[in-house]
Order: structure tokens, then sequence, then C-alpha cells
């Protein structure tokens, strides 16, 4: 049984739908991206899944578990961790606290401690700044503060939204670099981009949203080869 | 007129005021909603605290906790049924200040039913009233009581709001429920013990306010509301260290007012404060940009 599946999902905000029906799945220790232009419904898919907007239909299974319909801090509390376009730091609060708000659904004192300690020893720039408030930083670190509190929670699937969004290149290439580090650790991750190019290059499997459709799906490795999604997404 | 001696009385009578007021400031600050049936808890809580030394002859000190816990849970109904049912259904801001006023009817009017409209006491000798001899000034136990658990309260709020998980999570919420969802934090939780924390500390204000002047009716909270409202807009709406500092300013106006033998206008000097505060400088005397806060 996959991970994560997703059965004939149709979301709509009012009258407008933004998905019309779209199923797919992510096995465990897979990285799977979303790709399509704006408006898709790339995020609409992550939103719906995360519990931040109420399907009209379709079924969300994660671990077996049919999770349609919950509340989005009780999936977060399943290990189901979305970091959400934009990033959303919380602004006034110091980087330190935005960790510690990571991981407020544990209570293991002693690790959050050292999985905090870890994380700053992998952010230098987050490390040097712990007791800035959020909303001082740069838009890249604002970034690495967004995934590293996701990764406070725990995931059992990471979902990232537009990470790259509005960055620049070196900092995208940060960005990316962050994200195999993940899959290093042996972390599923859904990941939506616009970035087509980068998001294939990371993933193993991927889907191509087109007006809340899923249009093509396959091997990473294929799609990128693929002359319609060349000329359509990485042209 | 003796200055020190109207130092004294506003800032006793301000620890009251600002610790009322932080009910109003925190509820708006994570909810962002004015509950205006907040002097209606206030008022619970003194009759509340009331009927307990009364009824089972305990210490008017022991009535505060009492009064406390039951203020504080009369704000998590207040929540379920005033502003739970319109939350759910996204209703505008505008509903749930008008159901806040529905509420406060309510609350008043079911105080009536069961307390009378007659002002009732606590027991004489129950309150030490005698004034502390050697000072420079008239002061009474009473108040310099009053005065240090308010600020033991209200330095107590802050640790909560600043050092604690739940704290953390209430700022998370007040800068952004869906985030706040996103990172596991119950967003419909941390609104009840927001309305909890907000009542508990009317419940408070209400017994010291009672024990101060020593005349309860249903209809006290008359009283505090509109002067609450004042030190949250000098405040700046939802600020908690502003409420804080606008507390002392109202109750230092109101006292010097009275002083000055305008003790038919200081309502009169209150509200002109209030009406420039909103025409000069309406983010507060302290002036924080909206996101900061809580």
């Amino acid at each position: 049984m996959a991970l994560l599946e997703i059965h004939d999902l149709h979301t709509s905000y009012g009258a407008i739908k933004a998905l019309r029906g779209i199923s797919f799945k992510i096995e465990a220790n897979q990285v799977v991206s979303l790709i399509g232009a704006n408006g898709a419904g790339k995020s609409t898919t992550l939103n719906t899944i995360s519990g931040l907007l109420k399907p009209r239909q379709g079924r969300i299974i994660f671990d077996g578990k049919n999770i349609t319909g919950w509340r989005s801090d009780r999936i977060t509390g399943l290990g189901l961790v979305q970091v959400p376009e934009g990033r959303q730091i919380i602004a006034p609060m110091t980087v330190m606290e935005n960790l510690m708000l990571g991981a407020y659904r544990r209570a293991d004192r002693e690790a959050i401690d050292a999985d905090i300690e870890s994380i700053f020893k992998r952010f230098k720039r987050l490390d040097e700044r712990r007791h800035q408030k959020a909303g001082s930083m740069s838009g890249g670190e604002q970034q690495m503060l967004a995934v590293g509190r996701a990764m406070m929670a725990q995931p059992r699937l990471l979902m990232l939204d537009e990470p790259s969004m509005g960055l620049a290149p070196l900092l995208v290439n940060e960005v990316f670099q962050i994200i195999a580090d993940i899959k290093a650790q042996g972390i599923p991750i859904l990941l939506v981009e616009q970035n087509a190019r980068k998001a294939l290059q990371i993933a193993d499997y991927a889907y191509v949203l087109e007006r809340g459709v899923i249009v093509k799906e396959g091997a990473a490795k294929v799609l990128a080869e693929d002359a319609e999604i060349i000329s359509t997404y990485l042209g | 007129m003796n200055l020190t001696q109207q130092i004294v009385n506003a800032i006793w009578l301000g620890g009251v005021y600002s610790l009322f007021s932080l009910g109003y400031a925190l509820v708006f600050s994570i909810l962002g909603i004015l509950n205006l049936a907040h002097s209606a808890i206030f008022m619970w809580g003194a009759f509340i605290g009331l009927t307990v030394v009364l009824r089972l002859n305990v210490s008017v000190w022991l009535s505060i906790p009492v009064a406390m816990l039951g203020a504080g849970i009369i704000g998590v109904i207040l929540d379920a049924v005033a502003f739970a049912p319109l939350r759910r259904r996204n209703a505008p801001r505008i509903s749930q200040l008008i159901s806040s006023i529905g509420a406060s009817i309510l609350l008043v009017n079911i105080a009536q039913l069961i307390f009378g409209t007659q002002p009732q006491r606590f027991p004489l000798g129950s309150i030490p009233a005698e004034s502390i001899e050697g000072l420079p000034f008239r002061i009474t136990p009473i108040q310099i009581i009053i005065l240090v658990i308010s600020i033991v309260l209200m330095i107590a709020l802050q640790f909560l709001i600043r050092r604690t998980r739940i704290g953390q999570a209430m700022r998370a919420v007040a800068f952004n429920q869906q985030v706040a969802g996103l990172l596991g934090i119950n967003a419909g939780q941390i609104f009840q013990i927001t309305f909890f924390l907000a009542g508990a500390l009317a419940g408070a204000a209400g017994v010291l306010f009672g024990l101060a002047y020593n005349s309860m009716t249903p209809f006290m909270g008359d009283q505090v509301a509109l002067k609450g409202l004042t030190v949250i807009v000098l405040g700046g709406l939802g600020n908690i260290q502003g409420a804080v500092v606008g507390g002392f300013v109202v109750a230092g106006l109101e006292v010097f007012s009275i002083a000055a033998g305008g003790s038919n206008y200081r309502e009169a000097f209150v509200f002109t404060l209030l009406f420039l505060m909103l025409l000069f400088r309406p983010q507060g005397l302290v002036g924080e940009a909206q996101q900061n806060r809580a």
C-alpha cells in the first residue's frame, strides 16, 4: 500500500472548480513532483491534502487512514507536514521560537533541543540569527527556516509548496540542495514547483497538472525527455 | 489638592483597570474581535467572589481564585455559544461583535434574576479598611493588596505569553490561524484557552473592584466597560503591554479630574481622551505595527 493515496479529488473555491478529479499516489521513500502552470491546481492540491481546504469529493488516504476532511492540525500530527507557499514563517517571533513551534506536537524535550541544534549546525545563517525576529531575515533565510521548522515536526511525508519561489538563482540551487539532503535521509517528499527542470532532476516520479486534472505522469527522468513537456515547461 | 495622594489613588485603581483591560486586549490580539461581554464577565467574577464569601464563609482572598476559575469558565462557555458557531460559518467580525453585545445583555439579566438589583457588599470586617499610619498619604491595606495582585497577575500573563509553549501557540494563532494549523496547533483549543484567561483576569478584576468600592450590582460592568475600551485604544488595540500602560493613564486621568473638582465630568474626561486618541493616534500610544500584536 502506498504512503499517500489520492482518489478522485475535487476542490472548489465557491463556483470555481480548482481540482476536477485528480488521483495519484506516493510510495515510501519516493520524491514525487507536481508540475504545471500557474493556476493549474498544484497549491490547491497540497492545501486540500493538508486540510486547509475541504474537498467537495474524493478521498485522501495517508498510511492507511482516511484523513479526508480532517482539521489541518490533526493531519500535521500524523506526520503529514506542509511547508506552505510563501514560506509563512511567524514574522514577529524569533528564529528559535519558530523552530520550537515546529515541534509543537512533540513532547520529547531533549530530542527537540538536539534537533534544533542539528538544524542550526546545518543552517549556519539561522544559528547566527537564532534570537532575531524571523521576519527580519532575507527570503532565502526565511525559506531555510520554513523547511527547518517543518523538519522539527519529524515529517513522515514532507510537502513543499514552491520552495524556490522568489529566490535568486544561487539560493534556488541551495534550496534544491537542501531538498536533496532531506531525500537522502529517506524522507518522502511531495514537491510542487514552477521550476519544472529542477523539480524533475530531483524527483523520482512526476505528475503534470493542467486546469485541475492530471494530464500526464511518469518517471521524472522519462518526463524530462518528453518533447511535449520540454516545449511547454522546460523551454 | 494633595498630589502624592492622587498619584497613589491612580496607581492602585490603574492596576484594576489594566487587569480588566488585558482581557479585551488578549481576545482582540488572538481573535481580532472585540468582546463586549467582557464587562459582564467582570461583574460575574465579583458576584462569584461575593457569593463564595457569603455562603461558604471563606476569606475574601480565597474568593479571588474561585472567582477567576468561575469567570474563566463563563468565558469558555461564552466562546462556545456566542463566537465559535459564527467562526465555523466564517461570519464577518461585525456579527461576532453584535453576538457579544447580546451575550452581555443575557449575562447581566441572569445576574439580575439571581442577585437582584440592590447593591450588595462584602460583610463588614472582611476587608481591612483602616489606613496605614505614618505615611504622608492615605492608603489602605486592601488598596496595596489590589495593586500587588494586579501586578502579579499581569506578570504571570506576560510570562505565559512569552515563555510557555501555550503562549507561543497563542502568538502563532494570532499571527496566522492557517499557518498555526499547519504547525499542528488546534486553533479552536487556543481560542478556548484565550477566553478562559481573559475571563479569569476579568473575574479577578471584578472581585478587586468590588473590594475597593464595596458595592456590587449587576450593572457594575458598565462602570468599566467603556473605560476598558479607552485603555486598549490608548495601548494600541490588542497590544498587551499597551493595555497595562493604558490602564494607569486612564485611572490617572479619572483620579485627577475628580481631584480638580470635576467629579461629575470624570467620564467626560475619559471619553474625550478616547475620542482624541481615535482621531489623532489610532495605533495607540505605544504604536506598534499590527502584525506585532500579542
